[in-house]
């Protein structure tokens, strides 16, 4: 019964990860500017790659598997934020014609030095 | 457009003669009446009929053009597009049949009919835990049974990096005849202005991450004889985290511990002790001869005998090697 249960929410997590990674997937080929894309491929790296290995988590034989799965599901969300937010500011200060994607604040059109800023 | 040429020479011509017969007001002059007429009162002496031909000319090829263009642009582009898809649709299904294909041809898996079943990994599976002491069957057969190899391998890597440093290092030698280098040198906004400096955010994620993703490495490099692992992979990681760290701090703050001084060091050293052990091992031991050094328990984390200080000279030569890439592709010096 339990195996059977935990085969069930194992099944459930992955399907919906993988659904998820697919919406990503088809945002970042349908959108045409950068932010937009990153906007969906941040998608996958959180919301998708996490309900995958958490449901493989949930799947392993034993708690120590288990537990390195969850940290690496801690360690990408730590990483792959900062490589967005990092990506996100390199086309904020770089793109001459972002005010028309985008509403920019005034604080960021004038390229001011570059301490800590949220893009 | 062919009109324009010999105007503008007549009229340079007029002008200059003018000059050369009057004084200085009469040139002045004749510049403000070509400012304010532009078009000359002499006509040069053209033949009509040819004129004539060559307009006609070129009305014929602008017209073929335009209407080269809107076909372009109406059903040409639809062909173009529909050949594009199904030359798409078409390459990827060949593709997907050849690969099928191939794979179905290929020995059943774990099949003992197959050509890669001989007497080698026989003897590998057999007799590998008591020839190497390695419980990894990998590592013993890269670091033992084939450690000529590998080190083969680790002096490419450092060949590698050392054609790559004198090829793109930049520092007060190298001004005087890499062109490459006066070029970033006088340039230096030109590429990595825009790279991230002093950024708090990955500043603290770095904090967080560059400790464990070292640790890790070293683990992996330790555990190489025992668990999947070993000094490339567990190089590749720690080389990793010295990329993190320098993307996060800055150069100034890695050459607190790492320079080039360290880099070459630290590879000689590591590429000696390599060689020297091997040579020794290949002296006293090798062809099953008797060893000196003790295999140990299987599985302790000291057995296995030279195997463990082989992964540590690779982990560092790899750790280096990755680092150095990075540091003189990004800024031309380590």
């Amino acid at each position: 019964m339990i195996a059977w249960f935990r085969f069930a929410l194992t099944a459930a997590l992955v399907a919906a990860g993988l659904i998820i990674l697919c919406i990503g997937v088809f945002g970042v080929f349908r959108f045409h500017y950068a932010a937009n894309r990153m906007h969906a491929s941040a998608l996958n790296d959180t919301l998708g790659l996490g309900l995958c290995l958490l449901g493989l988590a949930v799947s392993a034989p034993d708690g120590f598997t288990a537990a390195k799965l969850v940290l690496v599901v801690v360690f990408m969300w730590i990483s792959s934020p900062v490589a967005s937010h990092l990506l996100c500011r390199l086309e904020v200060e770089t793109n001459e014609d972002r005010g028309q994607y985008m509403t920019v604040r005034d604080s960021l059109t004038q390229a001011q030095p570059k301490e800590g800023e949220k893009a | 457009m062919k009109r324009e040429r010999p105007d503008l020479l007549l009229r340079a011509r007029s002008r200059l003669t003018h000059f050369l017969a009057s004084s200085d007001e009469a040139l002045d002059e004749r510049m403000a009446q070509s400012q304010t007429q532009p078009a000359l009162s002499e006509e040069p002496p053209v033949d009509i009929e040819y004129r004539r031909m060559l307009e006609a000319e070129i009305e014929e090829e602008r017209e073929t053009a335009a209407r080269l263009r809107t076909w372009n642009e109406r059903r040409g582009g639809r062909l173009r597009r529909g050949v594009y898809c199904v030359l798409c649709v078409a390459v990827c299904l060949a593709m997907i049949a050849l690969f099928l294909y191939t794979a179905a041809c290929l020995p059943d898996f774990g099949s003992a009919q197959s050509p890669a079943n001989n007497e080698v990994p026989t003897r590998y599976i057999e007799s590998g835990l008591q020839e190497t002491g390695a419980v990894n069957i990998v590592t013993g057969m890269i670091l033992d049974y084939r450690a000529f190899d590998t080190l083969g391998e680790s002096s490419v890597l450092f060949t590698a990096a050392m054609v790559v440093l004198l090829l793109l290092r930049l520092d007060a030698d190298s001004q005087t005849f890499s062109p490459l280098a006066r070029v970033i040198r006088e340039q230096p906004h030109s590429d990595t202005f825009y790279e991230p400096h002093h950024d708090t955010i990955l500043q603290h994620a770095a904090k967080v991450l560059v400790p464990v993703v070292l640790l890790l490495g070293i683990y992996v490099v330790l555990n190489g004889h025992l668990s999947p692992g070993g000094g490339f992979s567990g190089g590749a990681i720690m080389g990793a985290a010295l990329m993190i760290y320098v993307t996060a701090f800055g150069f100034e703050a890695i050459r607190r511990f790492f320079t080039y001084r360290t880099y070459q060091r630290v590879v000689l050293c590591a590429l000696l002790t390599y060689a020297v052990s091997k040579c020794y091992s290949f002296y006293t031991g090798a062809n099953g001869l008797h060893s000196v050094i003790p295999l140990g328990t299987p599985g302790a984390i000291l057995s296995s005998g030279l195997i463990l200080v082989l992964n540590i000279c690779v982990g560092f030569i790899v750790t280096c090697t990755m680092y150095a890439f990075y540091a003189v592709f990004r800024k031309g010096e380590l």
